[in-house]
C-alpha cells in the first residue's frame, strides 16, 4: 500500500473545474515531483490534499485513512505537513515562534526540543537569527523557515509548493539540496515545481499535470529525456 | 548583568514596565485624592477612566492580536452592564455585603457577555475585514435596541417580561418593575469604587499580556499574520478566533458591570455605536497591538475633553477633534516618527551617560 493514494480527485472553484479526476500515488521514502504550467492545477492538488479546499469527489488516502472529510487542522496531526506557496511565514513573529508554531499539534516536549535542534542543524542561518522577526529575513531564509516550520510537526510526508519561487540560482540549488537531505532522513516528499529540470533531477518519479489532468507519468530519469517534456517544460 | 537581561524575554520586560506605570499612577492618584488636590469632577472621572482602559485593552485583543475589526464592543458592554446590575438589584437583600456581591456581579456580567460574544462569533467570524466590522456594528446596535425596549418585572409568581410596555407584563400589584424599557434599570447599588475599578484594570492588563505571551496567543497572532499558513500547520482557526472574541467580550462585560454600578440609573442608549467607535479610537491611537498604548490613550483621550471643559468651555470638542486629527497625522508620519525615535535615543543616551557618571 502506498503512503499517499489519490483516486479520481475532482475539485471545483464555483463553475470552474480545476481538477478533472486525477489519480496518483506516493510511496514511502520517495520524492515525487508534480510538474506543469501555470494554471495546470498543481497548487489546487496540494490544497485539496491538506484540506485547505474541499474535494468535490474522489478519494485521498494517507496510510489507508480517508482525508477528504477531515478538516485541515487534523491532517497535520495525521502526519502530512504543507509548505505553502510564496513563503507564507508569520511575518510579525520571531523565527523561534514560527518554529514553535510548527510543532503546535504535538505534545511530546522532549522530542520537540530535539527536532528544533535538528532544524537548526539543517538551517544554521535560522539558528543565528532565531530571535529576529521573521518578516525581516531574506527570501531564501524565509523559504528555509517555512520548510523548517513544516519539519517541526515531524511529518511522515511533506508537501512543498514551489519552494524555488523567486529565489536566486544559488539559493535554488541550496533548497533542492535540502530537499534531498530531508528525504535521506526518511521523510517522503511531494514536490510541486515550475522548475521542471531541477525537480526531475532530484525526484524518483514525476507526474505531469495539464489543465486539470495528468497527461504523463513515469520515472524522473526517463521523463527528463522525453521529447515532449523537453519542449514544453525544459525549454530545449 | 548582560546575561541577566538576555534571559528575560522582551515581552516580559514590557509587561513589567506597564505594571510599574499602572501601580505608580494608581499610587499618585490615591495620594492626590487623599490630600484633596483633585477637583470633585476629576474624582468622578476615575472609575470611567478605568472602565474605558479595560474596554480598550480588551478590544485590542481582537483588533491588534487577532487582527479583525470589531465595532460591537458597546454591545457586549451593554450585556455586562444589564446582567450585572440586574443581579445586584435582585441580590441586594440576599447578599447585603457588597464585597461579596460585587465580584459575583462582575463575574456574571462577564460570563453573560462572553456567552453572547461566542454565540455571535460563531456565524460572524466567518467574515473578515470590512464585512466583519459592519456585522459586529449591527449586532452591537441590535443588543442596545433590544435592551432599550425590554421590560422585566418580578412578583410573587416569578419573572414577567415584555417588549411592549410595562403594563403588558401582567404584573401582580405587589410586583416590582426591574427593567423599565428605555428608562432602563433603577436603583443599582453604587458598588464601583476607584480601587475596585483599578484592580479590575490591573487584572485585565495581566490577562492581556499573558494571553499574548501564551501558546494560544502565539496561535492567534499566527492567524493574523497568515491564515493559510496557520491552517496548514494544523491550527483550528475558528476555535482560536472564538477564544479571542469570547475573551474580548468577557472583559467588555466586566467593564460594563463596573460602569453600571457607578451610576444609580442605567439606560441602554449610552451603549450606542459612538461608544464602540470611541474605544476603537483609543486602540488605534494607542497603537494597534500595544496594550500599554491602549491604557494610556484611553486615559489621555478621556481626560483631555474634561480638562478642556474647565478652560475653554463650549469650544472643547473643537479642540478635541483637532488634537485627534493631529495625533493621527503625526503617528502616521514616518519623518516625524524617525525624528521622535532619534530624539528619544538621544535622551536615553544622556540618561545612560549620567548613570555612568554617577558610578564613577
Amino acid at each position: 500500500m502506498a503512503l499517499l493514494e489519490i483516486n479520481d480527485l475532482c475539485v471545483n472553484y464555483g463553475m470552474i473545474t480545476a481538477l478533472k479526476g486525477i489519480s496518483f500515488e506516493v510511496n514511502e521514502g520517495e520524492v515525487i515531483a508534480l510538474i506543469g504550467a501555470n494554471g495546470a492545477g498543481k497548487t489546487t492538488t496540494l490544497h485539496a490534499l491538506t484540506g485547505l479546499i474541499p474535494a468535490k469527489s474522489g478519494s485521498i488516502k494517507l496510510n489507508g485513512k480517508e482525508l477528504t472529510k477531515v478538516p485541515a487542522h487534523k491532517i497535520v496531526e495525521m502526519g502530512m505537513a504543507h509548505v505553502p506557496e510564496g513563503r507564507r511565514i508569520f511575518q510579525h513573529l520571531s523565527v523561534l515562534d514560527n518554529l514553535k508554531l510548527g510543532a503546535y499539534t504535538r505534545k511530546d516536549k522532549a522530542n520537540i526540543e530535539k527536532d528544533m535542534q535538528m532544524v537548526y542543524e539543517r538551517f544554521p542561518r535560522l539558528a543565528e537569527r532565531k530571535n529576529q522577526i521573521a518578516g525581516t529575513l531574506s527570501g531564501g531564509e524565509q523559504q528555509m523557515l517555512a520548510m523548517g516550520r513544516a519539519l517541526m510537526s515531524n511529518p511522515k510526508i511533506i508537501v512543498m509548493d514551489e519552494p524555488s519561487m523567486g529565489l536566486s540560482p544559488i539559493l535554488v540549488s541550496e533548497i533542492f539540496d535540502i530537499i534531498t537531505s530531508i528525504r535521506k532522513d526518511g521523510t517522503t516528499v511531494l514536490l510541486v515545481e515550475q522548475n521542471a529540470k531541477k525537480a526531475l533531477a532530484i525526484a524518483d518519479r514525476a507526474y505531469v499535470l495539464e489543465t486539470g489532468n495528468i497527461v504523463l507519468s513515469g520515472n524522473a530519469s526517463d521523463l527528463i529525456k522525453d521529447e515532449s517534456i523537453k519542449k514544453a517544460y525544459l525549454g530545449e | 548583568m548582560k546575561n541577566k537581561t538576555k534571559t528575560i524575554k522582551p515581552y516580559t520586560k514590557q509587561s513589567f514596565i506597564t505594571y510599574g506605570i499602572l501601580i505608580a499612577a494608581f499610587a499618585v492618584t490615591l495620594i492626590l485624592v487623599e490630600t484633596g488636590s483633585i477637583s470633585f469632577m476629576l474624582q468622578s472621572l476615575l472609575v470611567p477612566l478605568c472602565v474605558y482602559a479595560i474596554l480598550a485593552v480588551s478590544l485590542n485583543l481582537t483588533v491588534g492580536i487577532l487582527g479583525e475589526l470589531s465595532l460591537g464592543q458597546a454591545g457586549f458592554m451593554c450585556i455586562g452592564a444589564y446582567t450585572g446590575a440586574l443581579f445586584s438589584i435582585l441580590m441586594q437583600e440576599a447578599i447585603p455585603e457588597s464585597a461579596i456581591r460585587f465580584p459575583l456581579a462582575l463575574l456574571i456580567g462577564g460570563v453573560c457577555a462572553a456567552i453572547f460574544g461566542i454565540l455571535i462569533g460563531i456565524p460572524v467570524l466567518r467574515l473578515r475585514g470590512d464585512y466583519l466590522a459592519m456585522v459586529t456594528l449591527a449586532f452591537g446596535e441590535i443588543i442596545k435596541n433590544i435592551c432599550g425596549a425590554l421590560y422585566l418585572g418580578k412578583d410573587s409568581e416569578g419573572f414577567h417580561a415584555s417588549l411592549d410596555s410595562a403594563s403588558d407584563m401582567g404584573l401582580a400589584p405587589d410586583g416590582k418593575v426591574l427593567i423599565n424599557g428605555a428608562l432602563g434599570l433603577n436603583g443599582t447599588p453604587k458598588d464601583s469604587t476607584f480601587i475596585i475599578a483599578f484592580i479590575a484594570l490591573f487584572i485585565t492588563v495581566i490577562i492581556a499580556y499573558n494571553f499574548v505571551n501564551s501558546r494560544t496567543g502565539r496561535a492567534v497572532m499566527s492567524i493574523r499574520d497568515n491564515r493559510i499558513a496557520a491552517e496548514s500547520i494544523g491550527l483550528n482557526i475558528t476555535k482560536y478566533k472564538l477564544i479571542t472574541f469570547g475573551l474580548t467580550a468577557f472583559l467588555a462585560g466586566v467593564a460594563g458591570v463596573i460602569y453600571s454600578h457607578n451610576f444609580a440609573t442605567l439606560q441602554a442608549v449610552k451603549f450606542d455605536y459612538n461608544m464602540s467607535i470611541l474605544i476603537l479610537v483609543f486602540v488605534v491611537l494607542g497603537g494597534i497591538g500595544s496594550i500599554r498604548g491602549s491604557v494610556i490613550a484611553a486615559v489621555v483621550l478621556t481626560l483631555i475633553p474634561e480638562l478642556l471643559r474647565e478652560t475653554i468651555g463650549q469650544y472643547r470638542m473643537l479642540f478635541y477633534a483637532v488634537i485627534l486629527i493631529a495625533m493621527m497625522l503625526l503617528t502616521a508620519n514616518t519623518k516625524f516618527k524617525s525624528k521622535l525615535t532619534a530624539y528619544m535615543s538621544k535622551l536615553k543616551g544622556l540618561v545612560v551617560k549620567e548613570k555612568k557618571g554617577e558610578v564613577k
